[in-house]
């Protein structure tokens, strides 16, 4: 299997996710630049990273979502592509509009660093089928514009439709129905705010039950 | 305004904090007068922090060699040799000027330029660290500037990317007026892919790279190289802006060019900006530089000579290569949307001459500039400190014991650090191993995969003791960085400083640098840490007052394995406690004597390194029997404080905790006195046995004091007598939120 991970100016999870999928999963790995369009369909998943991408100048993912590389992953994910967005990878998600809602600043306006313990609240996708409705994840968070927004009624239909992934036991930074995961109505993009990445093969290595369910997703699909 | 080519005077040296002595000097041995360009230049390079004119004699007693030095003082930042063909390569340095001016930028830029030190060294940065001392809570700015600096550390390192993985923050009124901020980088760098900061090579390019040169921070150092005033805080302009997302960019830049072979040598533009850095590369390769002002990529029009010379605008590089490689070097940093432009040649002749306009405007011998002659302060010791020393012993003996805790508990520096600490991404890079802030942080080197390599960093200093005896003040702050690393099982290899004092032409203060200086070479030369780099911050005063001498040390430690690491912090309800180390503890310099006399008092009794020496290898060995997962370095506040934190720290809920003092012991000095080595383990009861022989095989007292429980109280029993006792989840609460109050 092949995944890509992309790199803006300013990413700086990158490395991080490259590290997860070759050394951890063992895929086939490779590094797109942000100014370069291409044709993504030889992958199986494509990473939007974490970091500061054109350092959350403007608003944060909205110059990203602008780039090059950005309209071939709209291209890649209307044809069904698993696309896979970490904190400020999901920030750009929405700006790109792959994902309904927005992130905004932190409750606390503060930048906020730990483990936080995420409840699955959905299972009927490619990124947790492996794991159980109700099942928990501590995996770490870092951001301080990690507020998920969402109006209402979009927000019951995405309920209605299985969208929300993941959500906060215990809520750190003023989400709105303590939502931390959503996917797209196809469920083949997702976006999360903490880092699976981080704790893959280190600390709660509780980041793997996300990578199992896009490895066995995967595998069904051939 | 001055024109550059103008002839200085006297009067103008004077203005520009260049002494009529050291002006003389430059006269005689130009046969001239320097013109204003030119004595911007010496007035940034002949001060303190330029110079080290002060400091440098003396630091030349720190032992800087041994068998994993791969480069010692001198350069951008130190590197020593952690095995695989890797090195680490790590520097302290201190922003505290700018940090009381500025906070938010201070402190930010102060990250940003350890930053460069260190990726300037071909090493790609792995973590930082931070060292904060603050004024106390009466000072009205101090909410103020605590907030700023910690936002300032956090949005410059989140956004570049490198995890703040441990720090150590200080409150005490003398730093009311002058808060210091030292940063602390450490990076990874493959042996033959070191780079240093030597211009060689005649006919070699010299090629400007990153942002655009400004007026900001035109001065900064010599700024950094005077006493404060309370008007100084009018001097905004000196402080530089930094810019994370062009640092970012620099750095990976910097490392693709190098990884791509198309850096010679390279220096970041730090203190004194174009004007050190091409001197003191010049200096170092003994050549000569040529240089066209009107090339440098400016952000303002009509610069001057002397503003572009001296400006500190930051996430700037100077970087030497061939002429047939320039194009190639040009393409990578333009690749990550950066400016990078030839504005120099290498020449012979030991002269850096620069034109603007096509007017030349500096002429100047390189070792004229970059070694500027030393000073040679007088020092004696203060005539007030043997009345510091005295204590009332028997007024503690016989106050209350529930007084004296809640003196100690009350202290603003025993809190919990996460308010300050989650502000700071201290994850990313994918290498940090459980608890961060904490007696020392652990990161795996993934880069390293034919075996277990991980890497351990902390950071400390204890000012109070440094001002009652500044030499086993040095000591103890080295002994103590060695504790917390050993804690975690880590083998100390060696040191960074960030010297912290006032001014310097104050024999007393130069008594403190002298003293201090001492004690760190005994600590490092017996503990075998020698020191690879490092920073001296002099002039640390306001208004006259000297803050206390703050020897700041940081400390790198090697682990060489896989196995688990302890914590300082309970993991069970069913455990048994010991204190390795003297059970009692001398109480002079001890955060209980400074609260209860309201003044910091006792002579401090000197360290045996040869015992710390035996606690350390002690340590290291019982992470390898697997017998224990936590350990605590005793330290500020004793026992008290060392057995609360690994209480409030615990994993299991409720936690209960009893103490018991042997009787006859005295319960002040086990309680709260304060020593060097002392540590608290807590272990399975049914491995006490093979715990206690592993002590007693390097010679250390071994003493059972206590054991958890699940019953959610905290007691002290001396024998069966209930000394004291109060709610674990109560005392947590106030411990875990003390802080919160600078960020609300």
């Amino acid at each position: 299997m092949k995944a890509a991970v992309i790199t803006f100016p300013g990413s700086n999870c990158d490395d991080d996710a490259v590290f997860t999928l070759q050394h951890t999963l063992e895929l086939n790995v490779d590094r797109l630049w942000h100014k370069e369009a291409k044709d993504l369909g030889e992958y199986n998943l494509v990473v939007v990273p974490g970091g500061f991408s054109y350092g959350d100048y403007l608003r944060c993912g909205a110059v990203a979502s602008h780039s090059p590389i950005m309209g071939s992953v709209k291209q890649y994910a209307a044809h069904g592509g698993l696309t896979l967005g970490i904190c400020n990878g999901f920030q750009v998600l929405c700006e790109s509009g792959l994902l309904p809602g927005a992130l905004i600043r932190n409750l606390t306006t503060n930048f906020i660093c730990r483990d936080v313990t995420l409840r699955v609240t959905a299972n009927n996708n490619p990124w947790t089928n492996q794991l159980k409705i109700g099942d928990e994840l501590t995996l770490p968070i870092a951001h301080s514009e990690g507020r998920y927004i969402i109006e209402e009624p979009a927000y019951a239909e995405m309920k209605e439709k299985e969208q929300i992934v993941l959500s906060y036991v215990s809520n750190p930074n003023g989400s709105l129905f303590d939502i931390s995961g959503v996917c797209n109505e196809a469920k083949n993009v997702f976006g999360l705010m903490p880092h699976p990445e981080r704790s893959s093969d280190l600390r709660t290595r509780h980041g793997m039950g996300i990578w199992q369910s896009f490895l066995n997703w995967s595998a069904k699909q051939k | 305004m001055i024109k550059d080519t103008t002839v200085s005077t006297p009067e103008l040296a004077k203005q520009l904090g260049v002494s009529a002595q050291e002006y003389d000097f430059i006269c005689n041995k130009l046969e001239r007068r320097p013109n204003y360009a030119e004595l911007g230049i010496f007035s940034a390079m002949y001060s303190e922090h330029c110079s080290y004119k002060s400091s440098k004699p003396h630091l030349r007693k720190f032992p800087t060699s041994g068998k994993r030095v791969l480069q010692g003082p001198g350069e951008n930042a130190g590197i020593l040799d952690i095995g695989e063909g890797w090195g680490v390569a790590f520097k302290m340095e201190s922003h505290n000027h700018p940090s009381f001016i500025e906070p938010y930028q201070g402190a930010a830029t102060g990250v940003g330029g350890i930053l460069r030190d260190v990726f300037t060294m071909g090493a790609r940065p792995i973590a930082s660290m931070n060292s904060l001392c603050f004024g106390d809570e009466t000072q009205p700015r101090t909410p103020a500037i605590v907030k700023g600096v910690v936002k300032g550390i956090g949005d410059y390192g989140n956004c570049v990317g490198v995890p703040t993985v441990a720090g150590q923050t200080f409150f005490h009124p003398c730093y009311n007026g002058n808060p210091l901020v030292n940063a602390f980088t450490a990076g990874i760098v493959k042996h033959e892919k070191i780079f240093r900061a030597s211009a060689s090579g005649i006919g070699n390019v010299l090629v400007y790279a990153g942002a655009k040169t400004g007026r900001d921070g035109v001065h900064g150092a010599t700024m950094a190289s005077q006493e404060f005033s309370t008007e100084k805080e009018l001097e905004r302009p000196t402080v530089q802006v930094g810019d994370p997302f062009t640092e970012k960019l620099l750095l990976e830049a910097t490392l693709e060019a190098m990884n791509s072979g198309l850096v010679l040598a390279i220096q970041d533009m730090g203190a004194a900006g174009i004007t050190s850095s091409s001197f003191e590369m010049a200096d170092r390769a003994g050549t000569g530089l040529e240089m066209v002002l009107d090339k440098i990529p400016v952000r303002e029009r009509n610069l001057t000579a002397y503003e572009l010379l001296l400006s500190e605008s930051q996430e700037r590089m100077l970087i030497v290569t061939s002429p047939d490689r320039v194009e190639a070097l040009v393409a990578v940093f333009e690749k990550w949307d950066l400016h990078a432009v030839a504005v120099g040649t290498i020449t012979d002749g030991k002269r850096v001459r620069m034109t603007l306009h096509g007017e030349q405007v500096v002429d100047l011998p390189v070792d004229l500039v970059a070694d500027p002659p030393m000073a040679d302060r007088p020092f004696c010791p203060p005539a007030d400190l043997k009345q510091a020393w005295f204590m009332d012993r028997n007024k503690l003996h016989i106050a209350p014991l529930e007084s004296k805790i809640q003196a100690v508990l009350l202290d603003l520096n025993f809190a919990d650090p996460r308010p300050l600490a989650e502000q700071y991404d201290s994850m990313v890079g994918n290498r940090t191993q459980g608890e961060t802030f904490d007696d020392a942080a652990v990161l795996r080197i993934r880069e390293i995969e034919s075996k277990a390599v991980r890497l351990a960093f902390t950071v400390d200093c204890n000012p109070r003791l440094c001002k009652l005896a500044p030499r086993e003040g040095g000591r103890r702050s080295v002994a103590e960085a060695a504790m917390n690393l050993a804690v975690r099982g880590a083998e100390p290899i060696g040191i960074t400083d960030c010297l912290n004092f006032g001014n310097p032409e104050n024999p007393e203060v130069m008594w403190q640098l002298v003293e201090a200086v001492e004690g760190i070479t005994e600590a490092c030369t017996a503990l075998h840490t020698p020191v690879v780099s490092g920073n001296v911050s002099l002039y640390n005063d306001t208004d006259g007052k000297a803050i206390y001498p703050t020897p700041m040390i940081g400390m790198v430690g090697l682990i060489e394995d896989a196995l688990p690491l302890p914590f300082s912090r309970f993991y069970s309800t069913e455990l048994e406690l010991a204190l390795v180390g003297p059970l009692e503890a001398a109480l002079g310099g001890s955060v209980l004597a400074s609260r209860w006399f309201k003044r910091d008092c006792g002579q401090p009794v000197d360290t045996d390194l040869n015992i710390v020496n035996r606690a350390i290898k002690f340590c290291r060995d019982l992470r390898k029997t697997r017998l224990t997962y936590a350990a605590h370095d005793i330290s500020d506040g004793g026992l008290l404080s060392a057995s609360l934190e690994m209480a409030f720290r615990a994993n299991v809920e409720p936690i209960g905790l009893k103490l018991v003092i042997p009787a006859g012991k005295d319960v002040d000095e086990v309680l709260f006195g304060e020593a060097l080595p002392r540590v608290l383990i807590a272990y399975d009861p049914g491995n006490r046995g093979e715990i206690e022989n592993l002590a007693s095989r390097h010679a250390l007292p071994f003493a059972v004091v206590g054991n958890t429980n699940d019953g959610g109280t905290i007691q002290f029993h001396q024998g069966s007598a209930l000394l004291w006792q109060g709610d674990t989840a109560e005392l947590k609460a106030r411990w875990a939120s003390k802080w919160e109050v600078f960020f609300n």
